[in-house]
């Protein structure tokens, strides 16, 4: 063990006589080794109490988001007379229920089309396939996707590419003048 | 004054212990023959510490808000002083890393670095390349544009397609159910602080399993690994010719941190930092998101693997290759360590280059893609200034037939070139591709008027090689 020029030894942790008693060399006494064992517990055991204390709360915050609700209300779009028989639009949709620095971070889009009087479709802008934003031609009649090459036909069923399931449709409705639709969560397809 | 300097530093080192806990590190036995090939691990980690100091500057001005992370970008890269320098060497860093972690990654293997006693050492350093991953994807998404925002449902649609948690591991990357005030900070929080953690963490373990096994000299055909007897005939050969890692084999190593640094800050200076794209606004559906270069190989894939084994692959195959490579040691770790003795070692790393090289070009290209904005047809490649062949050709630019057909060099490459289609198709197999659509083509049939559909017919089947001059006159003459 390399000393000091005092005789000290060098780091304290050489000093390692698991063996001894606590206070010389003589051989531990069994009240020694159960003080001992009884320390470590203790010191493990309050180790783990303060890693949960501060686990706990931290997961918690963490995984938060996944409990919070959905936005699940009805937004209005604008008044039934704006919107064009058979032609379909682009509609900006802001999540009500976001936290306020979200900033423009909480618009998101849909695909309204007015198929009759009074009556509305309206699709989720996210392609099914990875979640790229789709976009209408309205000459073709055709959703598609810049991503990955998925394509959509005007009622959302899948015409080519790779997307598993057609476009998801969204809850519209018409109420006192005005097409509502409801701000739902960004559909996330499971399918394998 | 030189006296009184080495007392300072005496007592300094007496309180701090810094010779003894530096000394040996550097001063250890390394064998006299790892020259060049060694320096790739090295150049990783001063990537990572150009990742730290860049990143560190560019947090003094970065807020990971979802409503200004976007302007502090804007300022950073056009106002602050050094602002857009730091944002390149941030972004040609990271780059720099996965390409040296890659190439260290490589070199271990074909030396047969990761056999006995080293196989942790293998281990640890493929969780560094996942975090160094890791940390390349949330740094784009830090960039809080709007490619990073559609590369947040990205990524959280493909969580999604993991059985069972799914939904769960979706909503924990959205920071909810949809993009939002929750989305940028828990990726900034990642980015800046867990991942990092982590990477210290293991940065230590792997430097000091480097040092606990010593770093393993340049392979030799013929001579085997055998666990048994190994670490006394290294540890023998040390002794006998081996050199103190500091200067003797270390220099090279600041040789080639040096030109790293070097490099990066040159790349930073020409290319600048990548643009920002437009604002993060969701709702604006005009975007076309792709992946940083490192990751446009996976993009590639999402693309090219057949729709029924999509979600399998998607979630397998990052599993089997995240296994196989954690595993590797521990299924070969004896025997030869010559590249020439085990050929099947080149084959697998020379694979994986041409497969990730191939998958790269491809995403780059990613024909698959349609053009959204494709350069019209000239009158002279339609052929005509009326009638139903030029009816034809506009309906075929209309009808979005253009954005994934290629014409003449124009148009997309979604679809089969149609340049001279005319040759290989007759006129009833053209209508019925466009009414009822094929392979990766929507059927056209109920979106066409039957005039529509003759003009449109009348175009493509007027797409044919022009007859060369010569062998006209031939034809005339006879």
């Amino acid at each position: 063990m390399p000393l000091l020029p005092d005789g000290l030894p060098k780091f304290a942790m050489n000093e390692i006589v698991p063996n001894e008693s606590k206070f010389g060399t003589e051989p531990p006494s069994s009240e020694d080794m159960s003080r001992r064992r009884f320390f470590e517990k203790l010191s493990l055991a309050l180790g783990g109490f303060c890693a949960a204390l501060l686990g706990v709360p931290l997961v918690g915050f963490v995984i938060a988001p996944l409990f919070r609700k959905a936005p699940n209300e009805w937004l209005s779009l604008g008044k039934i007379a704006d919107f064009e028989i058979g032609r379909t639009v682009n509609v900006t949709i802001t999540d009500p229920s976001s936290l306020p620095w979200a900033g423009i971070s909480a618009k998101s889009a849909a695909w309204l089309r007015r198929v009759g009087e009074e009556q509305f479709v309206a699709f989720s802008a996210h392609c099914t396939h990875m979640g790229c934003p789709v976009r209408w031609l309205s000459d073709a009649k055709l959703f598609m996707c810049p991503c990955h090459g998925g394509v959509y036909y005007g009622d959302g069923t899948v015409a080519a590419g790779p997307p598993p399931k057609p476009l998801v449709r969204l809850a519209v409705r018409t109420a006192n003048g005005q097409v509502q639709i409801k701000a739902g969560p960004i559909p996330i397809t499971n399918t394998l | 004054m030189k006296r009184l300097a080495l007392g300072a530093w005496q007592w300094i080192d007496d309180r701090l212990g810094l010779a003894d806990l530096i000394g040996p590190a550097a001063k250890h036995l390394v064998p006299h023959d790892a020259r060049w090939w060694y320096t790739f691990g090295s150049a990783t980690m001063v990537a990572f510490i150009v990742q730290v100091v860049t990143g560190v500057a560019l947090s003094f001005s970065y807020i990971s808000s979802s409503s200004q992370a976007y302007e502090t970008l804007k300022f950073i890269t056009d106002e602050a002083p050094f602002g857009n320098f730091l944002r390149g060497m941030h972004y040609f860093g990271a780059s720099a890393m996965v390409l040296m972690v890659g190439a260290h990654m490589a070199q271990t293997f074909l030396f047969g670095a990761y056999k006995f006693p080293r196989e942790m050492n293998w281990t640890t350093g493929v969780l560094l390349l996942a975090f160094t991953l890791v940390m390349g994807f949330t740094g784009q998404l830090l960039r809080w544009d709007q490619t990073a925002t559609w590369s947040v449902v990205i990524a959280a649609e493909q969580a999604g397609r993991v059985p069972l948690i799914g939904d769960w591991l979706a909503h924990f990357i959205l920071g909810g159910t949809t993009i939002g005030g929750a989305t940028l900070s828990r990726f900034f929080a990642i980015h800046v602080f867990l991942v990092p953690a982590l990477i210290f963490v293991f940065i230590a373990l792997h430097l000091r399993l480097v040092l606990r096994h010593g770093i393993s000299e340049p392979p030799v055909a013929g001579k085997p690994v055998h666990p048994e007897t190994y670490r006394k005939e290294y540890h023998d050969e040390l002794k006998q010719t081996g050199v103190p890692f500091f200067p003797d084999g270390a220099w090279r190593d600041f040789v080639v941190g040096t030109a790293l640094i070097v490099a990066i800050a040159l790349l930073a200076i020409i290319f600048g930092p990548p643009a920002l794209d437009k604002p993060p606004d969701p709702s604006v559906l005009q975007a076309d998101p792709r992946p940083d270069w490192y990751l446009l190989w996976y993009f590639a894939v999402l693309a090219l693997i057949p729709p029924a084994l999509e979600g399998y692959v998607m979630i397998l195959a990052p599993a089997v290759i995240g296994i196989l490579l954690l595993v590797v040691p521990l299924l070969n770790n004896r025997g030869e360590r010559a590249a020439s003795r085990r050929p099947w070692s080149i084959a697998v790393v020379l694979l994986s280059v041409i497969m990730i090289g191939s998958l790269w070009i491809a995403g780059a290209r990613s024909p698959w893609s349609p053009n959204f904005d494709p350069q019209p047809l000239t009158q002279e490649i339609i052929g005509a200034t009326s009638g139903p062949v030029f009816e034809g050709a506009r309906l075929f630019q209309e009808k979005a037939c253009l954005n994934c057909h290629l014409i003449d060099g124009h148009g997309g490459r979604r679809g089969p070139d149609l340049t001279y289609v005319g040759d290989r198709l007759t006129h009833d197999n053209i209508v019925i591709r466009i009414v009822n659509g094929g392979v990766n083509m929507p059927a056209f049939g109920k979106s066409l008027k039957p005039d529509e559909l003759a003009n449109i017919t009348a175009f493509v089947e007027s797409r044919k090689q022009p007859v060369p001059t010569a062998s006209l006159g031939a034809t005339q003459n006879k």
